[in-house]
């Protein structure tokens, strides 16, 4: 047999069909659902008389539109946010779908709730119309995001209409080192192969710094897979993803969860199979990272300063130029004096206890910039109460932080959670996109600890200065 | 899904790379339940300003591109969130062709779902093609998906490639869904296999 990548595994696993013209039916095992993307599809099998085929392997969470306030039990007071929730409340009861309503503990953005109850396993096809369901990639599934038009196709026929990727090794070499996180590795990725050098790919990261990485940071690492413009990343299963699966609610047991195990571990590229593109970063040089543009790759180590449009060549030139307006910045300014007016930690991005973890870390008995705006929202029901549990929400709450409810929030601002034009924040989230945060908002990204040091001293900020 | 076969038209440039899906249609317009209506929010933030007036600078504002149904634009055009509501944005203001360098996956993938016909090419063809729409509305553009050819208002042939699949699917207009249901016995049969090998799924 030959040699074959762990993605040519997952996707020969899951091949339903191959037709002539290269377009194949790949099946589907999880269809994770949200509000936004899905009324129209839901609608569509309304108008057709169609069924959802697997309702038990669907899985439907609100998560754009909700707010975050704790006054989000009385109802959602946008009228067409509630309506877009409500729809989803309806449609999860009509087709008989596995759902967490707003009022459920274990609601959250949808791709942290997913691998916390057990739903994303090793080796299963993951969609969502959700263009980071890559994030499910940790567990070495392959996950990835599609259309609305789509999310009818899955809800009707449980598969998918794919033309294979191309396979791309990204190798993280050695050891991170201090104040690196799981957030500069894919910022720095993204950084060296632009937000379109992945397209057309499965990337797969490997190497010994990734290895390393928890189960979350390699869940923050896959997230932004697509911002280097590959649809899904992967990481190959290992000791660390059979624990954190093991006793989750929908992860299997006795005898299915031994038999899982063993197929699981056959869920690696075999030493000589064919990549079409190889990425190699060693991870010594991997240096804290912030964004000073509006694309994901214009990162740059927090010690540096503002590009100029002529360090770049071609379309990039006005990009740069059009994206130092928008931002706010002059070339030649040290990034480090890059005065904030919020703070946002948060998103599927960087929702989790670890990331919440790695915020308290650097906010105990530290206080918020006078001024600041700083609000942390976890990203799911459970990790809020985890963060109680662990004393940091006491921690973020005496810093001066808003201590918020679980939704996607100020990642892209569908909520009431939205910057102001000319705001500048520091983010955990994924997208600097102009407008993203709000009309006119200006977004750095970061990592937690980044983005907490940030909130302490109003500016853009090496964390490794507070440790 | 409404077909593509040859489309005659003006084509607006809009020489910007990396062009997201945000730009394309902000978040605030992802909240309808609908597919239709979303054109007049078509690239909102640089169409309109903060008050709702017109841009006039901004291509689609232009009086000899209102009227557009090709979008000439630059690298990885769609990149970004995986909302349809581009396509449809898109689809709704009239644009039924979008040319460019490159493409983000997801998007490229949605045009099909939509009848839009997205035309990867080299980056010197996509400048003949930027320069021919830069002629406003006299350079009208003609499209013919059978043949894979466009040709300029001066009567340049440009050829491009297509995956023969979408291609047959656009110009038929055909339904995905329907497509898939008739292997309905193929993805049963799946099922049956996948039970037995991975009954935990």
């Amino acid at each position: 047999m030959s040699p074959k990548t762990l993605y040519d595994k997952i996707w020969d696993a899951h091949l339903v069909d191959e037709a002539e013209d290269g377009s194949s039916l790949l099946y589907i095992d999880r269809h994770l659902v949200h509000e936004v993307t899905s009324p129209q599809a839901f609608e569509g099998l309304r108008m057709t008389g169609r069924k959802v085929r697997n309702p038990q392997n669907t899985i439907a969470v609100p998560d754009h539109n909700v707010p975050t306030t704790p006054d989000r039990v009385d109802g959602i007071k946008n009228e067409e946010s509630r309506i877009q929730v409500e729809a989803l409340d309806r449609n999860a009861q009509d087709f008989g779908v596995n759902y967490y309503p707003v009022s459920d503990i274990r609601q959250g953005i949808v791709h942290i709730v997913g691998p916390e109850q057990g739903w994303t396993l090793p080796g299963m096809t993951v969609v969502c119309g959700d263009s980071h369901t890559a994030t499910h990639g940790a567990f070495g599934a392959l996950a990835h995001g599609i259309g609305t038009s789509e999310v009818e196709h899955v809800l009707a026929t449980q598969t998918l209409i794919q033309q294979k990727s191309k396979n791309m090794k990204v190798e993280i070499t050695g050891k991170l080192r201090p104040g690196v996180t799981a957030k500069d590795i894919t910022m720095a990725v993204i950084g060296a192969t632009g937000t379109a050098g992945g397209t057309g790919h499965v990337i797969e990261y490997c190497g010994e710094a990734i290895r390393e990485l928890s189960m979350e940071g390699r869940m923050t690492v896959c997230n932004m897979a697509i911002e280097g413009g590959a649809r899904a990343g992967l990481i190959a299963p290992d000791e660390k993803t059979f624990d954190y699966v093991k006793g989750r609610p929908h992860a299997p047991k006795g005898a299915q969860w031994e038999a899982a195990l063993a197929w699981w571990k056959t869920l690696y590229s075999d030493p000589d199979a064919h990549w079409d593109k190889v990425v190699t970063i060693r991870g010594e040089d991997i240096a804290p990272l912030v964004t000073w543009g509006t694309s994901p790759e214009d990162v740059l180590p927090i010690t540096a300063n503002v590009p100029a449009p002529e360090d770049f060549t071609g379309g990039k030139v006005d990009a740069a130029r059009r994206a130092l307006e928008y931002m706010g910045l002059t070339a030649g300014q040290p990034l480090s004096d890059v005065e904030i007016d919020t703070v946002f930690i948060g998103s599927c991005t960087n929702g989790r206890i670890e990331d919440l973890r790695a915020a308290a870390k650097v906010l105990k008995g530290k206080k918020v910039k006078e001024g600041l705006r700083a609000m942390i929202v976890p990203g799911s029901g459970l990790v809020r109460a985890q963060a109680e549990e662990e004393g940091l929400a006491e921690i973020f709450t005496e810093a001066g932080f808003e201590w918020r409810l679980a939704g996607c929030s100020m990642c892209l601002a569908m909520n009431p959670d939205q910057l102001a034009p000319g705001e500048r924040c520091a983010a955990t989230s994924n997208r600097n996109f102009e407008g993203r945060q709000g009309r006119g908002g200006r977004t750095h990204l970061m990592s937690p600890a980044m983005a907490a040091a940030a909130a302490v001293t109003g500016k853009l900020t090496d964390v490794r200065e507070m440790m | 899904m409404q077909k593509f076969d040859k489309l005659t038209g003006i084509a607006a440039p809009m020489p910007l790379i990396n062009v997201d899906t945000d730009m394309i249609i902000p978040k605030q317009f992802l909240k309808t339940i609908k597919r239709s209506g979303l054109g007049v929010n078509l690239f909102d933030e640089m169409r309109y300003d903060g008050d709702g007036a017109e841009i006039p600078d901004f291509v689609l504002n232009k009086p000899q591109y209102r009227e557009a149904e090709i979008l000439v634009t630059g690298d990885n055009f769609g990149c970004g969130s995986s909302r349809e509501h581009a396509p449809w944005a898109l689809l709704d203001f009239g644009i039924r062709c979008v040319i460019a360098p490159s493409f983000a996956d997801i998007f490229y993938n949605n045009c099909f779902k939509n009848g839009i016909l997205p035309i990867a090419l080299p980056q010197e063809q996509v400048d003949i093609l930027m320069k021919d729409a830069e002629k406003g509305a006299n350079a009208r553009m003609d499209i013919d998906l059978e043949a894979q050819t466009i040709t300029t208002s001066d009567g340049e042939v440009v050829r491009f490639d297509i995956d023969p699949f979408r291609k047959h699917c656009l110009i038929n207009g055909l339904d995905d869904i329907a497509l898939t249901l008739e292997k309905a016995p193929a993805i049963d049969a799946f099922e049956a296999r996948a039970a037995a090998a991975r009954p935990w799924v």
